[in-house]
């Protein structure tokens, strides 16, 4: 065995790349509690108070401190940079200081350029020059094979969020990789992939030859960032320190070449505690020097950045980087995979303060050890920064190797990829199904010219048929839009670096969402149950209406219309898979806009349901604002009944409660009397 | 049969321990003048439902209610003792625990007839959450148009049969927070060995809005929300009523 990979547990990992197998041989699951954890060190706390005055400085700047206009980035463009080096335990930023924004025109140079502008930034003239003239980007690529129907959709915000001005990201590298075998033998694993690939040149196998080329190079520039900043990282980590220096370093590779809408980390917690565990049992390091490492990595997480344009970040109400780091769960075998390391990255709340990234993400399950669900709960409510996620159903497709990018999507780490889809607003679906295709808002014949709905009242089953006819359009445009997407984007901005922390043979999942979802459900039940007539402009062409009388609303476990829901997903599924997929991409669907359902409605007219023009939809999966009357349980058991086998992508629910409403606090009421009892005997013998 | 119910929360986390499906039902004989949910007092309008109906919507939530259980609560849920028995026993049958939260007015101890439908009751009935209002007869009958003593009554008769019970007690500004009152009602809960939980909430005034959509004047309001700190110190003066009774009982007695 290799002298890096000494007291390990061997397999079948030391003569494969496969992580998985390393951690299932390796791995320590912990039941006790969180009293092993320690506090930061002086030196955190000098680094986090240098990141906090920063942060200020940065948000008097009006958002963004510095940024990059004649340095375009790779994974080798610049110099170290650094924070305070003596203090840094694990080091390396995107440019050559923190808080310093990239340039990464390759998505597209006019996003690129709006992002500076709209900051107060020029690109330098000879690169917007090189992009325009001399380099096509993704963006250009797109543009150039679009239909005019894909753009009309596009305009009239059918379709919506397209990654086809930016990066499309949700993809994860397999970074412990780097960690595990170090970059030579990725290299050598690499290489030897190439050697075999098939040897008649169809297309695809021209293809996967130079993206492995590409890979190969990245994976040469990777071993250079290390040396950057006075690092070998051609071989396997020894400790662990450099366990997650060398991952960091995969993952930082990763961002200095992609802008993506959302760049996750993994599920490296478990991985590392292996090498925490050797360094406690062989005295290298102590707790205190490990929860620093953990602390600084988590820090440098934190401060990954992207130069975005306001309209981008008003989509996503804010400037998300989507770092999800998934913690825990459970393993095929049984055992739980909570290890002291997901302690110590939860811990990272309390030590550093609260932050939104990374998104960590507690894959829950029923089965996850009570001290870790204890800790959880704690850290949640002083941090209200945890994400959960639900590992028993996710597990049962997914294995206990996969990780979630973005906030719902799950992939197995390093064997699965996606493509990243964005969504079609169902609910404008139903208005052009109404309205024989003309968009309510612009007025312009978007869809086909079907049939309009002409009637004064809305008929359940002519709509519904009506509604059918267009989804089924509306499918066949969305991917094939997200055929182009994804096609441009593995030809002029290819996520090599990432590619190359994954297998030769990915699975790649074929992502679609949608948005709307509530609004529709209650429209259609509104038609069926109330009645719901209809309020015409000059042009005949609907523009709102009223409804009379009650109606099943989605949100009350009430069937009658939360089965109307799950069909839609269901149907909705049905006609994305109806069509040609990219790249043998395996269709799913989501269900999660989180912040954007804001902006989709804002762009949707007054639908059947009572929605007024303009009005948000709800986030997600989730019921209409105020139309769940019947508690949360009932909400939830509404968003429970979606079929999960259609929407493998994601479903999520985002749910708000003040905290008096969780139940009693401690205070007031006294569970046990007689213990209660006892202590107010002590405390008065005290006094 | 079916109940009469004013609406159903299906996430109830103050009515017993863990998550659970409260009942409200239609109907109550107390008027008392902090009372929150004013438009469940009188027997007309809501909603029948069955037994099965109820347990129906339970079982479609069940894994939320893990820990919890059922509670019903009002309006006064003993106006309609038998619909609550018939739900609590079918409850119990699919292994789900039962709360009964109501005020003990409709107890009648020298009632055979009644006694023998209570105690079937209480024979499905896990816990039982008593509200005593006021320790003082009077001053219960300014509160809540009764008299209390059937109330202590009932308590002592859920003690006898050995149900468990949780005592709660809301501390309204100069209606229920004197001090003395508050330990003579400590001293009364102290003779419970079934009490298993005092929960002494602070009057708040969010059940206002109801009584201006039902067109009804708010009698309290002149008075202002119990603050948590005064809530802390009426439980402090509740728990020495209780310890000293206690220490009363367990104290050798002279011969």
């Amino acid at each position: 065995m290799r002298p890096e990979w000494r007291e390990f547990n061997g397999g079948v990992w030391e003569r494969e790349v496969n992580v998985r197998d390393f951690i299932q041989k390796n791995y320590t699951p912990y039941d006790g509690d969180d009293s092993f954890l320690v506090g930061p060190t002086q030196a955190t706390k000098d680094l986090w108070n240098q990141v906090l005055e920063l942060s200020k400085k940065e948000r008097e700047a009006g958002g963004v401190l510095d940024m990059d206009t004649k340095v375009i980035s790779t994974i080798t463009s610049h110099g170290p940079g650094y924070l305070d080096k003596d203090k840094e335990t694990i080091v390396g930023f995107q440019t050559d200081k923190p808080f310093k924004r990239s340039l990464q025109p390759y998505g597209g140079i006019r996003m690129a350029e709006k992002a500076c502008s709209d900051n107060g930034y020029t690109v330098d003239p000879e690169i917007k020059e090189f992009f325009t003239v001399h380099r096509k980007t993704h963006n250009a690529g797109v543009f150039d094979a679009y239909t005019p129907e894909m753009r009309a959709c596009r305009s009239n915000h059918i379709i919506t969020g397209l990654p086809d001005a930016y990066g499309r990201g949700r993809i994860i590298g397999d970074y412990r990789r780097v960690a595990l075998y170090g970059v030579d033998r990725l290299i050598e694993d690499k290489e030897e992939q190439k050697a075999t690939t098939r040897t008649i040149m169809y297309s695809d196998v021209i293809r996967e030859r130079e993206e492995l080329s590409e890979q190969i190079r990245a994976l040469g520039e990777l071993k250079k960032l290390g040396q950057i900043y006075g690092y070998d990282i051609s071989k396997p980590a020894t400790n662990v320190k450099e366990a997650i220096q060398w991952t960091y370093f995969g993952y930082l590779a990763a961002v200095k070449e992609q802008n993506g809408a959302a760049m996750s980390l993994g599920r490296t917690s478990t991985f590392i505690d292996i090498y925490a565990q050797r360094d406690l049992a062989e005295g290298t390091f102590t707790e205190e020097e490990i929860q620093e490492f953990v602390d600084h990595f988590i820090m440098k997480l934190r401060l990954v950045k992207f130069a975005r344009t306001p309209e981008y970040n008003e989509l996503f109400s804010g400037d998300p980087t989507w770092v999800t780091e998934s913690i825990g769960g459970v393993g095929i075998d049984g055992r739980h995979m909570v290890t002291k390391m997901s302690f110590r990255y939860l811990h990272t709340l309390e030590n550093l303060g609260t932050a939104p990234e990374p998104n960590l993400t507690v894959l829950w399950s029923t089965r996850l050890p009570e001290n870790f669900k204890r800790f959880c709960a704690k850290t949640s409510i002083q941090s209200s920064s945890i994400q959960y996620e639900n590992d028993d159903l996710m597990r049962v497709t997914h294995g206990d190797d996969y990780a979630i990018a973005c906030c719902v999507s799950s992939m197995r780490v390093g064997k699965e990829m996606q493509f990243f889809g964005a969504r079609a607003n169902l609910a404008k679906c139903l208005l052009y199904a109404i309205n024989g295709g003309v968009d309510e808002v612009s007025k312009k014949q978007v869809g086909p010219k079907y049939r309009p709905i002409t009637s004064e009242y809305l008929d359940y089953d002519e709509v519904m048929s009506a509604y059918k006819d267009m989804m089924q359009w509306l499918a066949r445009v969305y991917v094939n839009t997200l055929n182009i997407i994804h096609y441009m984007h593995d030809k002029y901005c290819y996520e090599r670096l990432q590619m190359s922390l994954h297998d030769k043979k990915v699975t790649r999942w074929f992502a679609t969402g949608i948005a709307g979802l509530s609004v529709v459900a209650d429209s259609l039940s509104a038609i069926k149950y109330a009645k719901v007539k209809t309020i015409r402009d000059e042009n005949g062409i609907v523009v709102d209406y009223e409804v009379e009388g009650d109606f099943p609303k989605y949100g009350n476990n009430d069937d009658r219309v939360d089965q109307i829901a799950s069909d839609l997903v269901h149907t909705f599924m049905n006609y994305v898979k109806g069509n040609h997929t990219y790249r043998g991409g395996i269709p799913t669907t989501s269900i999660l806009t989180i912040t954007s359902n804001v902006v989709y409605g804002k762009n949707t007219g007054a639908t059947p349901d009572g929605r007024k023009a303009g009005e948000a939809f709800a986030p997600g999966a989730n019921p209409m604002h105020r139309r769940d009357t019947h508690g949360a349980v009932a909400s939830l058991a509404s968003v429970a009944k979606l079929p999960f086998k259609d929407a493998q992508d994601g479903i999520s629910n985002t749910f708000s409660i003040v905290p008096g409403a969780l139940g009693k606090e401690d205070q007031i009421f006294s569970g046990d009397l007689e213990v209660d009892l006892e202590l107010n005997l002590t405390e008065d013998q005290k006094n | 049969m079916t109940g009469h119910i004013h609406s159903i929360e299906s996430f109830g986390t103050v009515d017993g321990p863990g998550v659970r499906m409260v009942v409200f039902t239609k109907g109550c004989p107390m008027r008392c003048l902090y009372c929150h949910n004013p438009d469940t007092w009188d027997m007309a309008g809501g909603t029948d439902m069955t037994a099965e109906e109820i347990l129906a919507q339970y079982e479609s939530s069940r894994p939320f209610y893990k820990g919890g259980g059922i509670t019903v609560t009002g309006g006064e849920p003993l106006m309609q003792i038998e619909f609550v028995t018939e739900l609590f026993e079918k409850a119990r049958a699919r292994d789900i625990h039962t709360c009964l939260d109501t005020s003990g007015i409709t107890f009648l101890p020298d009632n055979p007839v009644y006694l023998e439908k209570l105690d079937r009751l209480l024979a499905s009935t896990c816990l039982v959450m008593l509200d005593i209002k006021q320790i003082q007869p009077e001053k219960h009958k300014t509160l809540t148009g009764h008299s209390n003593q059937r109330i202590l009554a009932f308590a002592s008769y859920l003690n006898e049969k050995g149900v468990p019970m949780w005592i709660r007690h809301v501390v309204v500004p100069t209606i229920t927070d004197n001090e003395k009152d508050l330990y003579e009602l400590g001293w009364f809960i102290g003779g419970l060995k079934m009490v298993k939980a005092l929960d002494v909430l602070p009057y708040h005034d969010m059940g206002k809005v109801k009584y201006q959509q039902l067109g009804m004047d708010y009698p309290l309001k002149d008075i202002s929300p119990m603050s948590k700190d005064g809530a802390l110190e009426a439980k402090k003066s509740i728990l020495r009523g209780i310890r000293d009774r206690r220490a009363s009982l367990s104290s050798p007695s002279c011969s």
